[in-house]
């Protein structure tokens, strides 16, 4: 008969103490909860937006409540309301200051293509001059087109791919 | 007690001899006045009759008729409450105006409106530089001939693939 060295005995709770997913669906996931919009608000659709982001409709149970005022700690720029030709080099000047990665929602029909403002004022849509990665039509929008719209920017963002090193770094 | 009515009439009576037409429409008096006569006529409506509050400068295009600019001013009593309009003509050719800023401080910033917006140039305004548009705005976009959709951008556009 010889010594057996015991077994140590398995920690129940040690079997599900790590798993494994792909690096771009867990870098996805922790992104689209942690929307920290920028809201660059210039017209009427801003009584919208502080509905919609108020407790009533309550955007905070998307992670994307927490509005930053600076474009530095921002990674949502939300453009509500008209843009003029002489706005158009401060948002210009916003989205090249927020850091990567960073998304875009046009939010009102002002934003997506200046609405009925077809004149010598107004810039005829903001991905004339920045690209935009989700359009919110309504005049103003319905706060459930503005909810459904942030659901469709977290599954574009939970589906894109996230290089931690990028080709710029 | 002068009422606001009689204030219109006595007005009007003074006036009538230095403008072209009078009438009264929607409760307001009206005036048109030869360009020459303009800041006379506006400092005795200031200091005769107490119209102290300079509301606004505007322009109206008619493009068919000569001459081509109407410039419409508005002036307010706030002792008597009520309004005078003044109107006056203007050649496309030499659309210029005397300014009101020494009558009214007020006027300086809404001249400069009507000039980026309408083209017309307020003589002894010193400061007309662009106020809602901006700096190398070519035209301008309330006359009639402006076309409707030419754009100016500040910010050159993307090349946006579809």
């Amino acid at each position: 008969m010889s010594a057996t060295t015991p077994v140590p005995r398995q920690d129940k709770s040690a079997a599900f103490e790590y798993l494994t997913t792909r690096k771009d669906e867990f870098v996805g996931w922790a992104r689209k909860f942690s929307l920290f919009p920028y809201p660059f608000v210039t017209a009427c659709c801003a009584m919208e937006f502080m509905s919609v982001s108020s407790t009533l409709y309550d955007t905070d149970r998307f992670g994307a409540a927490l509005p930053r005022f600076t474009p530095r700690q921002s990674d949502l720029l939300m453009v509500v309301g008209t843009v003029s030709h002489k706005q158009a080099p401060i948002l210009r000047k916003v989205y090249e200051q927020m850091c990567e990665p960073k998304w875009v929602i046009a939010f009102g029909v002002c934003a997506t293509s200046g609405g009925f403002y077809q004149n010598y004022a107004a810039l005829p849509g903001i991905d004339k001059i920045i690209p935009v990665d989700l359009y919110i039509p309504g005049c103003p929008p319905r706060p459930e087109m503005v909810i459904d719209g942030i659901m469709k920017l977290q599954d574009k963002i939970a589906c894109e791919r996230h290089p931690i090193i990028n080709k710029d770094f | 007690m002068i009422t606001g009515e009689n204030l219109l009439d006595r007005v009007q009576a003074s006036l009538g001899a230095q403008a072209l037409e009078t009438g009264m429409a929607h409760g307001i008096l009206v005036l048109q006045v030869e360009p020459e006569s303009l800041v006379a006529v506006v400092g005795r409506l200031k200091q005769e009759f107490g119209f102290d509050l300079f509301l606004d400068v505007t322009a109206v295009d008619w493009p068919q008729r000569r001459p081509r600019f109407d410039v419409v001013y508005h002036f307010y009593s706030t002792r008597d409450f009520v309004r005078v309009r003044l109107k006056t003509r203007v050649e496309e050719a030499d659309p210029t105006v005397d300014t009101l800023v020494p009558l009214y401080g007020s006027a300086r910033y809404m001249e400069r409106e009507c000039h980026e917006m309408y083209g017309i140039r307020f003589r002894g305004n010193d400061d007309l530089r662009p106020l809602l548009l901006y700096e190398g705005f070519i035209g301008h976009p309330l006359r009639k001939d402006y076309p409707k959709q030419q754009e100016q951008p500040l910010v050159p556009y993307r090349d946006v693939k579809p």
